[in-house]
């Protein structure tokens, strides 16, 4: 057995366990662990695959962002499990359907030679083929419209999703840098001419008094 | 390297060499793995006590001088005295992540070494997609100090781990966007490749290495990733992570021991990374700054110790900031500097003007 086999096996366990354990773990945070350690051997298989920009970008973007950020929200919401599993078996019938689904496509894509859908691409590249650049190169000329077009519906996820939850409140006090950085000294303080006080002449006092 | 170093292996060896011969490559590996790990855990260790002396200097102290000659024993006392305590786990902890949150911290900031280049292939993995790995590696950083946060379950370490993910994602963003001019110039992800695009140029032909580096045409970018590289390694005088006036020490207020050791260790090992990187990038790595001299490892040592220097110097000197004013650097200037430069650079690059090619 190949070596590169032999990693294949342990990538894929540790991604079946971790993914399984993501919907078995009681802990919501433990869940979301156990999601990053199935991206990292996903991305481990992608770099087996020689696709070693979808395989870092996995990790960058997902593990790196995406899955910290959930773990923010998860960390921070007070999750009650036995109202999160109410529903279980009233969900089952279309969770399972979904499934089903995924695995139908899963099995054309994998298939894909059997079924006639694609000629697949000749497995060994040369020492210095950048999947970096050919994917760069695709998507900047064959694929620069759609490319964009899908860059744009995300920015405007974004938006849309700032814009939903602003809340701007009357009493909201904020401090604003540039405002402090651009203060004059003469918009703090005003310098008054005025006449200098002049002390009244004390009658000297006597000695002891004091005593 | 390899090719000096095999003869002498076969000859010592002899006739045990055909039996050590298919396992070869992981031991010369693993020997290249130490080579680079452990001058790096030297580096931490005395890292820390040049810290002290400067800072000590800096604030007209003397800093540590009692353990050693010149006190230079200081951090082998520190590190045995910290070996040697009882590491204690809060009864309300997760125990499991409790033990992973140092091991996450300090597993990427050594793993990321692995595609450093030192000097001409002095580097472990001379791979093409360096850059895309070194940003991989390094945005797992966070989940170590996320994870201790949590598994501590207590207050103080949450509120540095809520702190630390928000602030490192911010500034991950601006730090790969300052890096996207890099490669746009440098036309490649290889970090060996990135260095030597530096070494061509107008000032390079002159013989004055120097300004052909990175650091002048990308001179706002270099500023954006050295500023963005000292908020990501969480120090000061953007450490509000640890904020000892108002959260104790942040993520690593229940540690004790070893298990804070390795936080500790972390955090040193990702600002000599930050300055390996800096270097790299922006200050042309083992180029001579002048054609006369020659190129090499100390060069680059050079520069990382530069670095270094600035990163205790600012910490000396400026006040910590506030974090709405951290958030405010890194999301309303950083960020639409970057894409801005990016475009200047795409269309200096296009136009007659360009200095590339």
């Amino acid at each position: 057995m190949e070596f590169k086999t032999v990693l294949f096996y342990i990538f894929s366990a540790v991604t079946v366990v971790a993914a399984l354990r993501v919907i078995t773990a009681r802990n919501p945070v433990h869940a979301a662990l156990f999601l990053v350690l199935a991206f990292f051997n996903v991305a481990a298989l992608w770099m087996l695959l020689q696709a070693e920009f979808l395989a870092l970008a996995l990790i960058m973007v997902y593990v790196g962002a995406v899955m910290v950020l959930f773990l923010f929200v998860v960390m921070m919401l007070d999750i009650n499990i036995e109202r999160i599993r109410q529903g279980f078996w009233n969900n089952l019938p279309l969770g399972g359907l979904v499934g089903l689904l995924m695995v139908g496509e899963m099995a054309v894509v994998l298939s894909g030679r059997y079924f006639g859908l694609a000629n697949l691409p000749p497995q060994n590249m040369p020492a210095n083929y950048s999947n970096t650049k050919e994917l760069a190169r695709l998507l900047y000329t064959d694929y620069a419209y759609p490319f964009e077009i899908a860059s744009v519906i995300l920015l405007v996820a974004i938006i849309a999703a700032v814009m939903l939850t602003l809340r701007r409140r009357k009493d909201n006090k904020a401090m604003h840098s540039s405002d402090q950085i651009a203060v004059k000294a003469k918009d703090r303080m005003r310098l008054v001419k005025m006449a200098p006080e002049v002390e009244l002449p004390v009658a000297a006092t006597k000695e002891g008094d004091q005593a | 390297m390899e090719a000096t170093v095999l003869p002498f292996v076969e000859g010592l060896l002899g006739p045990l060499w055909p039996t050590i011969k298919p396992v070869w490559p992981l031991i010369w590996t693993l020997l290249r793995i130490v080579l680079i790990l452990v001058p790096l855990l030297l580096s931490v260790a005395y890292l820390t006590f040049w810290e002290r002396k400067v800072i000590g200097w800096m604030q007209v102290r003397i800093g540590p001088n009692r353990v050693g000659p010149w006190g230079l024993l200081q951090p082998i006392a520190d590190g045995l005295k910290l070996f040697l305590k009882e590491i204690i786990f809060p009864t309300a902890a997760d125990k499991k992540l409790f033990v992973l949150g140092p091991i996450m911290a300090i597993a990427p900031a050594l793993a990321a070494w692995a595609v450093v280049p030192f000097a001409p292939g002095w580097v472990l993995a001379n791979v093409d997609a360096g850059v895309l790995y070194l940003l991989a590696i390094s945005s797992v950083g966070v989940y170590g100090i996320i994870i201790a946060g949590w598994a501590s379950n207590s207050k103080y370490p949450f509120f540095g781990a809520m702190r630390a993910s928000a602030q490192m994602i911010s500034y991950e963003v601006s730090m790969g966007l300052g890096l996207i001019t890099v490669l746009m110039v440098s036309n490649s992800l290889n970090l060996s490749e990135i260095v030597n695009a530096q070494s061509k140029g107008l000032f390079a032909g002159y013989g004055l290495g120097l300004f052909s580096w990175n650091w002048l045409p990308l001179l706002p970018m270099f500023a954006v990733y050295l500023i963005s590289g000292v908020a990501e390694t969480n120090r000061a005088p953007f450490d509000v992570v640890e904020g000892e006036s108002e959260i104790v020490a942040g993520h690593m207020v229940e540690y004790s021991g070893m298990s804070f050791a390795m936080f500790f260790l972390a955090e040193y090992a990702n600002m000599i990374l930050i300055s390996a990187m800096v270097s790299v990038f922006f200050l042309g790595g083992w180029l001579s700054p002048i054609g006369a001299l020659p190129d090499g490892f100390h060069w680059m040592a050079a520069k990382m110790a530069a670095i270094l220097f600035f990163f205790l110097w600012i910490r000396a000197t400026f006040p910590r900031y506030r974090y709405d004013q951290i958030m405010r650097l890194g999301w309303k200037v950083f960020v639409p500097l970057t894409l801005v430069w990016i475009l200047v650079v795409g269309v200096w690059m296009m136009s007659p003007l360009t200095i590339w090619k």
